[in-house]
């Protein structure tokens, strides 16, 4: 029965770390960048919640609806005025890009907050659990775990079934002729940007509720999402739910024999499945 | 006058491939650009298109210079371009392929998914395939269709029958004319001969970057355009 119970909580671990990654997959899927702030993104993006529950006194799920459209906002000044500038045939500018941005939302973080752990505070919702025979199961898990479903269904709806969803993929197959086609490959980038940012804004509000954060957490948050993409196999958001599951699973089932292994069998499990599925577990045809 | 260049000239880095390229195109009209490999006839539509840069008055659509501006901008003005090597988009069906080139400029006019399917009948059964799935032909079929869906002005075909059987060359020319019923201008750009001289209005002949002939099909002899071609005397 425990070992049900670790295995319900792994899967559902998953959806929080599919959450982290479904930001970073869109990107990388529509402009080939690896944006190596996105793990300090999802933190600046808690705070921001944060601010609307401390100062506004607004509840977190109100915050968080709020904070979509600014979050949006942001990513898409953040492509015009700085990726789309370093977007090219060369792929280290953009790296250097994005490590840049990391260690200044850090380092204003730090500036603003404080190193203080912080918490988006929830009240009851945070030990409350549900009974479903076999297993017990946290509300907050669950909730988390149905969100990841909900984003993934949205995503690949906008991506296979509007018109956005089409230039989308288009721009990502070939810039150059999408251009031809009268679409502007780099609103199309600041636009997949901006809706990345409310995927993270997600994945804050559920980093915010469930664990204390603090400035300095992103990097390890950018190292799952990471991992889920790539075990996924890039270009799939189901994969990535996968992908999140495996780690989810491999940390808890690891923390049930010795706490101290949680977070060590998380990367054990990525090593392992690299080996065995150097692709992904659902790589995509054409790449 | 619908497009014209001016004295365009257009680099590849430190390699100059276009020297002060002057051509016309009236409203309506059909005009054949024929060189051998590497005349520079792809570079001339590349500039057009916008996909690579050249001086702002250099290329002038209904008078105004659109050398500025983006590939995406020229194309919302009416300039539809089918590029060399077709270009389909790998991760869209044929539907989409050809609904994303009518996404970003709607003009009136007669093209819509249904007039492409009667005109190019074969995409109709296709149309849930994979672009790329589908033979020379039709992927060629499906790249005039998707220039054809913003209703444009101008539709520039860049080596349309390059790599394709004489009978497929032919049903995709016979396409041509119903575009001209359209209203749309036309400018192919061939490397062969016949086919150009039979559809065009008039004809440039290109060489080494430079426009060595200007003429109309019925007023040139074999021997012109084979002088103007290889830049040998017949």
């Amino acid at each position: 029965m425990i070992w049900l119970d670790t295995l319900a909580q792994g899967i559902l671990l998953g959806g929080l770390y599919a959450l982290f990654a479904a930001g970073l997959s869109l990107v990388f899927g529509i402009m080939r960048l690896v944006n190596l702030a996105h793990g300090d993104l999802i933190v600046f993006a808690a705070y921001v919640v944060l601010m609307g529950v401390t100062l506004l006194g607004l509840s977190p799920w109100i915050a968080a609806l709020a904070a979509m459209p600014l979050m949006f906002a942001f990513g898409w000044l953040l492509q015009t005025a700085v990726l789309n500038r370093v977007l090219g045939r060369d792929v280290l500018p953009p790296l250097l890009v994005t490590f840049g941005l990391s260690v200044v939302l850090q380092n204003g973080l730090l500036e603003a907050f404080s190193a203080d752990s912080r918490r988006i505070p929830t009240g009851l919702l945070e030990g409350a659990s549900i009974d479903l025979g076999l297993v017990t199961v946290g509300v907050m898990p669950l909730l988390t775990f149905a969100s990841a479903i909900v984003a993934i269904v949205a995503l690949n709806g906008l991506f296979y079934h509007t018109a956005l969803g089409r230039a989308f993929r288009a721009t990502s197959d070939d810039a150059v002729t999408a251009g031809l086609m009268g679409i502007e490959p780099k609103r199309i980038f600041a636009a997949a940007t901006g809706i990345a940012m409310v995927v993270v804004t997600i994945a804050a509000l559920y980093l915010g509720m469930r664990s204390n954060f603090d400035p300095s957490i992103g990097p390890a948050r950018l190292i799952y999402a990471f991992e889920a993409v790539i075990i996924g196999g890039l270009g799939s958001l189901w994969g990535t739910l996968a992908g999140g599951i495996v780690i989810g699973v491999a940390q808890t089932v690891g923390a049930a024999v010795n706490p101290e292994w949680q977070i060590l069998s998380g990367h054990l499990a990525f090593l392992v499945l690299m080996l065995l599925k150097p692709r992904g577990l659902f790589p995509r045809a054409v790449d | 006058m619908l497009l014209e260049t001016r004295d365009l000239t257009a680099s590849y880095g430190q390699f100059r491939a276009l020297f002060g390229v002057d051509i016309s195109v009236d409203a309506g009209e059909c005009v054949a650009i024929i060189g051998a490999n590497g005349a520079g006839k792809s570079t001339l539509m590349r500039a057009i298109t916008g996909v690579i840069r050249n001086e702002p008055g250099m290329v002038l659509h209904r008078g105004e210079p659109i050398g500025a501006l983006s590939s995406a901008r020229i194309m919302q003005r009416g300039i539809a371009m089918v590029p060399e090597g077709r270009r389909l988009f790998p991760s869209l069906t044929v539907e989409e392929n050809l609904l994303i080139g009518g996404q970003a400029r709607k003009a009136p006019g007669p093209w819509s998914l249904e007039t492409v399917f009667d005109l190019f009948p074969i995409l109709r059964e296709r149309r849930k395939s994979p672009g790329t799935a589908l033979s020379g032909g039709q992927q060629q079929m499906v790249a005039i269709g998707r220039a054809l869906m913003s209703n444009p002005e101008l539709l520039l075909c860049d080596e349309i029958s390059l790599g394709l059987a004489p009978v497929v060359i032919r049903d995709i020319y016979a396409a041509l004319p119903k575009v001209r019923a359209g209203g749309t201008a036309i400018v192919v750009v061939e490397q062969d001969i016949g086919q150009a001289l039979a559809v065009a209005d008039r004809v440039y002949c290109m060489m080494e970057g430079r426009v060595t002939l200007v003429a109309r099909p019925g007023e040139v002899t074999r021997q012109q355009i084979h002088a103007a071609y290889f830049g040998e005397a017949a």
